[in-house]
């Protein structure tokens, strides 16, 4: 492998970004641009936006994205040794049966911790957890 | 590298370019068409021949029409945002090999790829995370809540089946590795092809979905869901979000976003086909014992490879005229309480059969 055959993709990411670029730009010259107030607004079903959008997300959107993070490095590890499976041996299962035990093991603790459940609202989640307490 | 090889490469490049551009074409079409079929209607039948030219129509329409400037976008990154679209999808593409490669009298080869990386499937995964930057780009700067919504819940769709999209690729890789007949084994596309020639007991083909169906439904599942389509389309559905995280796109900036997400429907497809189904291999001439023509031989892998590709598109199609759509929670409960364990199981499965098919026990 040398970096000649990335030559392909990086005439591939010119060849996209010039389809793209080019389609707008041509466009812009062909097409109307009668900006009104109203076509300008943002977009709320026809009456006049009051508030603006929220700046502040559940904080599960973030725990999920930080999973992703453990869960797509543990994927890499993975490819790495899958590519190499027959070198490695029973060596290699065990070590990355480890290694994914410990990381189900994150997924099971969120899990019971209800990080994954959606649309429970905070009062349904607080009495399941005193029922448990109980 | 010399002249010829540049044009050679460039050539290569443009005819894949092109072949995603008019795969799209046609997808749309077809996928209005079989849509309409399902649900007792006629669909598209005014432009060309059976409405063929409806999509090339809708291209023009949108050609014309204006690009709105929304007053509360960032417009830095509102304009970014459709390169950011288009640009992953037509790359992710590049890796997947759509016909046999073209052997020359002097023994040089002509691969019918876009490029051969040892490192493909990492590059496939890479490009498919890369299309959640132009979702999420979308939704933010367009400085509207619908937007926002479509952009924030499309972030976590994707990063959540990517997860098990990876895992299920990993059970492959490892089958494959284990099956074949010496340990080394890269991530090339076209190896992974090159690996599935050939039969089980003389008349099966040798394809993984037959060792690997597990994985294969995983990945499946995980591949509507990273394209967002029916019935994982909360991106956009438009019942709550209005059209998601392109509702203030219009024109030609709102048809990258609908060029990409066609792309990358063939591009998940093709890639199915090539995991799973063995990509351009066929057996329809040797099973029969057929003597095959030569042109004719140089034509049917890619004959092969498009009808495998199609019909995994198919079902992308069926299955948005079949099944509702589902709650947020049901998705997020799918990915994460379902798949992602499913698939861990299912590569565990894979690893621990195939190291005492090819090991010595550990206890012997």
């Amino acid at each position: 492998m040398t970096l000649a055959d990335y030559l392909p993709i990086a005439i591939m990411f010119v060849l996209a970004a010039g389809f793209v670029a080019v389609s707008l730009v041509v466009s812009r010259f062909f097409s109307p641009r009668n900006p009104t107030p109203e076509k300008v607004a943002p977009y709320e079903c026809g009456i006049l936006p009051e508030t603006e959008p929220a700046q502040r997300f559940p904080v599960k959107f973030y725990l999920v994205a930080m999973l992703f993070v453990i869960f797509d490095v543990e994927i890499i590890f993975l490819f790495a040794w899958a590519s190499r499976f027959r070198d490695f041996g029973w060596y290699g299962v065990a070590a990355v049966g480890i290694f994914t035990f410990f990381v189900l093991e994150t997924l099971v603790y969120v899990w019971k911790r209800g990080a994954l459940d959606w649309n429970v609202s905070r009062r349904a989640r607080y009495a399941g957890s005193q029922r448990e307490a109980a | 590298m010399d002249l010829t090889d540049f044009l050679l490469v460039l050539l290569r490049v443009v005819a894949t370019f092109v072949l995603l551009l008019l795969v799209t074409v046609l997808n749309v079409w077809a996928e209005r068409k079989i849509v309409a079929d399902m649900q007792n209607r006629i669909g598209p039948d005014r432009a060309g021949p059976w409405g063929i030219l409806q999509t090339v129509a809708d291209g023009l329409k949108l050609f014309f029409k204006e690009q709105v400037n929304p007053r509360k976008a960032e417009m830095g990154m509102f304009v970014l945002a459709p390169f950011l679209a288009v640009i992953p999808a037509f790359l992710l593409f590049m890796m997947v090999p759509w016909g046999r490669p073209i052997e020359f009298a002097d023994g040089s080869t002509f691969p019918l790829q876009g490029a051969d990386l040892n490192i493909g499937l990492l590059f496939v995964l890479a490009m498919s995370s890369m299309a959640v930057y132009a979702v999420v780009l979308a939704g933010w700067s367009s400085g509207s809540k619908y937007p926002l919504l479509g952009g924030v819940r499309a972030t976590a769709q994707a990063i959540s089946y990517e997860a098990a999209l990876g895992l299920a690729m990993v059970a492959v890789v490892v089958w494959m590795a284990a099956s074949g007949e010496d340990g080394v084994m890269t991530l090339s596309l076209s190896e992974i092809v090159a690996r599935q020639q050939g039969t089980y007991l003389g008349f099966l083909p040798r394809w993984n979905i037959f060792p690997q169906f597990g994985a294969f439904l995983v990945f499946f599942i995980a591949a509507v869901a990273e394209t967002n389509r029916a019935p994982f389309d909360l991106v956009e559905a438009e019942q709550e979000l209005v059209g998601g995280f392109h509702t203030e796109y219009s024109g030609m900036r709102f048809a990258m976003f609908f060029l990409a997400e066609y792309v990358n429907i063939f591009s998940m497809a093709a890639l199915g086909a090539t995991l799973f189904l063995g990509g351009w291999n066929g057996q329809i001439d040797t099973l029969f014992g057929w003597s095959t023509p030569g042109w004719l031989a140089a034509i049917l892998p890619t004959v092969y490879f498009l009808f495998k590709t199609y019909v995994i598109v198919f079902m992308f199609f069926w299955i948005r005229a079949t099944l509702p759509r589902l709650r947020y929670d049901q998705l997020m409960n799918l990915g994460w309480k379902r798949l992602i364990p499913g698939a861990i199981g299912w590569l565990a499965l894979t690893a621990v059969v195939a190291a005492f098919w090819r090991f010595d026990a550990p206890w012997a």
